[in-house]
């Protein structure tokens, strides 16, 4: 016995927009990843060849000399994110724990409008303010001023992820340390924030991945650097400025430096990014 | 016993002076752009923003070429983006919500998100330039390559993984029990998406939007490197242009009189304020629907 | 083991420059900076001081000089006497060395082309826009010049080598003077910007069609077509140290301020040019000490003297006579407070 054999033209039109919408919304999907691929391909395409050992641990050479490296800027960068993350980590996960734990409050409101407002700056106004503020008053560009500028960026990354993770944790946690007569600030230090550590760290993992490529606040406060430089007094160099200044030049060889330093960029950002999941899955307290 | 409380006090004495700590540094960053902006606004007035010469040389400026340029970008790119990143919305937050495939794919997406501006910048310098410039080329256009229609097309690329992952968080946030009425009564996909889902997302999605332009309009090194650095009022797509964030990012570190350091740090405190009310307005749609 | 990890670290330091004296920090013209890198990794080689320069632009140069973040500021368009008020204390500008700033372009196939100085000035100004125009052609028989519209680029920083191209232009062409003038930021009439010579010469080799004036060096080192121009006595002249280094045969004021654009000498290049650096005459401002305005005195002496070695290489010609002997005048005016720099 034939079932339904009598579908109405009507029927078969809705289930035919039905297919082409999926095939749509399909195409449109894969499309959307595009780039993606070809950003992936080309840098690593291009930009492996350019790592080698001289790549790693020189430093440029004059313009317009081939060969040198990118010693300076894998300091450099080094040395801002682990700047922005001194200042950005206290802030923030503090922050997020006041936002977790007063959410009612007067105070938690302001600062929860301020921490969106803080994330929604353009990177080149972070850069501009940055100036003003630490700048102008040191009398010049410094490797200090850049790690501000990035921590300011960094903070509401952390705040939110450190909100989130704490608001998640099963309340009973709390109410037992408390019932069996810890204080609270024990309860906080010894039993909250080390619950929530994966969340947490995952959260500083991602803001550093963020701010690791960030060019812009970088512009008029870290200022760029030829040689190595610790010294936070003093300007310092960065992967992503490298890029920027090398990318829009002519010579090829910066070109290979330049795609070489995005293979590197891109691979600490991958890694910050995979070693983040990674670490929320194995430290999954509750 | 009292010991343990001065610990607590100090404690949250301490948490509160961090809060405090980051507000005085947003207030601090509004003080700054207002206050460096008073000279020129004091100078300018409304004419600031509808003056369409940026003149360093005669120390009078006129902003409007670069909010133009700002918005202009950032609108085509939304446009040019919305289909996308609504198809990955409804594949994620819809179709596909489980599986490893759909976790694949949910990593890719928040892979094209973690990219850095500069790297969309050179990609987009060395491989949709060229294109732009053979298609000027093929319209009998003067083949410049990098212009507005360059810049919104990397800004777009960009900006899909944004309004994408909101769009889908409100997606899955339509009540169940709605689509299943609509599927047991024997919906397609496409209707359920046509008419129940969009239609109840629908702000939620909006507010997506409203995000991703915020971020569109702050974007600026892959801007930058691809928008031809012009200060005049672009009067096509393929003209050369400069944001207000490609702009300030250009002419910063040069501006010699107090009066143009002014106006740049003015451009900025408007970028700052667009960006701002945008993505409050965002913010606020969402929360409402979350209620 | 222990000796292992000591002497990786050591070897990490070095490479990273710890042990280095002090630093001195300049920022600025972008037209000098081939030979510039070359001088300051030669100065760290030779006498382990590290100079960073930063090239964002003569106008960057004066704005940051002006502002104290920098040591030196480097600029080809010379401080005029309203800037120079402006400035909190003396400032005095050292010569350095001479370049060309040439007009290179990308025209396949074409590899040389001869401009007048008027089809230049109407070229910038807009007014010829396709490459196989009339007057270019006449200019250039022989040459193959295909229908292509031309694309004008231009800088978009503050720029020195803009202020030499446009004070040339200005002088070879009233109209030119009279609609746009000279200066480091002007407003060119079409075109697109590009940040440095650097960014320009990149576009330029990106772009085929597009035409722009960038500093002899970068057009060498990346093989770009110039073209050769018509001087002021008629003949055609190719950029080249030669022709630059004629140029400059002409006597200076002391202060060293001096244009070179349309060169009366004979086979003088038209646009040549004096390259700058501005220091503070009296060093000792904003808590500077004394060992670091002893070092800045003593890069700046060794740049006009050991770094002529570096010059010709890289196409910029060395001071002439006249001229290193004003910068010298120049450099021994440096103090800090009452005791002069250099002996």
């Amino acid at each position: 016995m034939k079932l339904a054999t009598t579908i109405s033209a009507h029927t078969r039109r809705r289930y035919l927009y039905d297919v082409l919408f999926r095939v749509l919304i399909f195409s449109l999907c894969a499309l959307a990843i595009l780039p993606l691929f070809f950003i992936f391909g080309f840098i690593f395409s291009k930009g492996a060849s350019a790592l080698d050992l001289e790549f790693l641990i020189s430093l440029p050479k004059s313009i317009g000399e081939p060969g040198g490296g990118v010693l300076n800027a894998i300091t450099g960068s080094v040395l801002l994110v682990a700047l922005a993350s001194l200042m950005a980590l206290p802030l923030g996960v503090a922050s997020g724990t006041y936002l977790s734990e007063y959410r009612g409050s007067k105070l938690s409101q302001v600062l929860g409008q301020a921490v969106e407002v803080l994330n929604g700056v353009p990177s080149i106004v972070i850069g501009l303010v940055a100036y003003e503020l630490v700048v102008r008053p040191m009398g010049g560009f410094s490797a200090l001023s850049g790690g501000i500028a990035l921590g300011l960026m960094m903070i509401p990354v952390i705040a939110r992820s450190t909100e989130e993770t704490l608001r998640m944790l099963p309340p009973s946690l709390k109410e037992a340390s408390l019932a069996l007569g810890a204080s609270y600030s024990a309860t906080l230090l010894r039993v909250i924030l080390p619950a929530g550590l994966s969340g947490i760290i995952t959260g500083v993992l991602v803001s550093l991945a963020r701010v690791a490529g960030e060019t812009a606040p970088l512009l008029f406060t870290a200022f760029g650097n030829p040689f190595v430089n610790w010294d936070l007094s003093k300007p310092v160099s960065s992967l992503p400025s490298l890029i920027f200044n090398y990318a829009v030049s002519p010579y090829e060889d910066w070109h290979r430096l330049a795609w070489g330093s995005a293979c590197v960029l891109l691979l600490g950002i991958l890694g910050l990014n995979m070693l983040s999941r990674w670490l929320s899955r194995k430290w999954r307290w509750y | 016993m009292s010991r343990a409380l001065h610990i607590d006090d100090g404690f949250i004495w301490l948490l509160r002076i961090l809060a405090i700590t980051v507000i005085a540094l947003v207030v601090a960053v509004a003080y700054v752009l207002v206050t460096g902006s008073a000279e020129a606004w004091h100078q300018f007035g409304f004419s600031f923003l509808l003056g369409r010469e940026w003149d360093p040389i005669m120390d009078s400026y006129g902003a409007l070429p670069f909010i133009v340029g700002s918005l202009l970008t950032a609108f085509l790119a939304l446009l040019v983006s919305i289909p996308f990143s609504l198809s990955i919305a409804l594949y994620l937050g819809e179709f596909f919500q489980r599986g490893r495939l759909s976790a694949i794919f949910t990593s890719l997406v928040e892979l094209l998100a973690g990219i850095p501006s500069v790297i969309y910048g050179f990609w987009a310098l060395f491989y949709l330039v060229p294109v732009v410039r053979w298609l000027e080329d093929r319209l009998g256009l003067p083949p410049l390559g990098v212009g507005i229609l360059s810049a919104a097309w990397i800004l777009a690329i960009m900006i899909i993984p944004f309004s994408a992952s909101i769009a889908r968080e409100v997606i899955r946030m339509v009540p169940v029990g709605l689509k299943e009425a609509a599927y047991a009564l024997g919906a397609t996909h496409f209707e359920v998406v046509r008419d129940v889902i969009l239609p109840v997302g629908r702000s939620g999605i909006f507010a997506g939007i409203m995000l991703s332009l915020g971020r569109a309009l702050g974007e600026t090194m892959a801007v930058t490197m691809v928008i031809g650095n012009s200060n005049y009022m672009p009067t096509s797509l393929f003209d050369p242009a400069n944001t207000i964030a490609s702009l300030v990012a250009n002419e910063f570190a040069e501006a010699d009189s107090s009066l143009y350091m002014s106006g740049l740090v003015e451009l900025g405190l408007i970028l700052f304020l667009m960006t701002g009310i945008i993505n409050l307005g965002g913010r606020v749609v969402i929360r409402r629907l979350s209620k | 083991m222990n000796k292992y990890v000591a002497s990786m670290l050591i070897g990490l330091a070095t490479a990273s420059g710890v042990w280095a004296q002090g630093e001195i920090l300049g920022a600025g013209a972008t037209f000098p900076y081939p030979l510039y890198s070359k001088m300051f990794n030669e100065y760290y080689a030779k006498k382990n001081v590290k100079v960073n320069y930063q090239s964002i632009g003569s106008g960057g140069g004066i704005k940051q000089i002006m502002s104290e973040t920098v040591d030196f500021g480097a600029t080809d368009a010379f401080l005029d006497e309203e800037q120079l008020k402006s400035a909190k204390r003396p400032l005095i500008h050292i010569p350095i060395v001479l370049g060309a700033v040439t007009v290179t372009y990308n025209l396949e196939g074409v590899s040389s082309l001869r401009l007048t100085p008027t089809v230049l000035a109407d070229i910038f100004l807009g007014k010829i826009t396709k490459w196989n125009d009339a007057r270019i052609a006449q200019l250039n028989t022989g040459v193959r010049l295909i229908d292509k519209s031309i694309v004008l680029v231009h800088r978009s920083d503050g720029s020195g080598t803009t202020s030499i191209f446009t004070d040339y232009l200005a002088k070879v062409s009233p109209e030119w003077k009279n609609k746009v003038g000279a200066g480091k930021s002007v407003k060119w009439p079409t075109g697109l910007g590009a940040k440095g010579n650097e960014g320009v010469a990149g576009l330029v080799k990106q772009m085929p069609g597009s035409i722009s004036y960038v500093e002899l060096a970068y057009t060498r080192q990346n093989k770009m077509p110039v073209a050769t121009l018509q001087n002021k006595a008629g003949n055609w002249v190719q950029p080249s140290l030669q022709s630059t280094t004629a140029a400059a045969a002409i006597k200076i004021p002391d202060d060293t301020r001096v244009n070179l654009t349309n060169s009366d000498v004979k086979d003088g290049y038209p646009i040549a040019a004096f390259t700058w650096i501005v220091v503070y005459q009296d060093q000792n401002y904003s808590n500077r000490s004394q060992a670091k305005a002893e070092s800045l005195a003593k890069l700046l002496w060794w740049m006009v003297h050991e770094g002529r070695a570096y010059s010709e290489a890289l196409d910029y010609s060395n001071l002439p006579p006249d001229a290193l002997a004003k910068a010298e005048i120049n450099l021994k005016k440096l103090s800090f407070g009452n005791t002069k720099l250099l002996p």
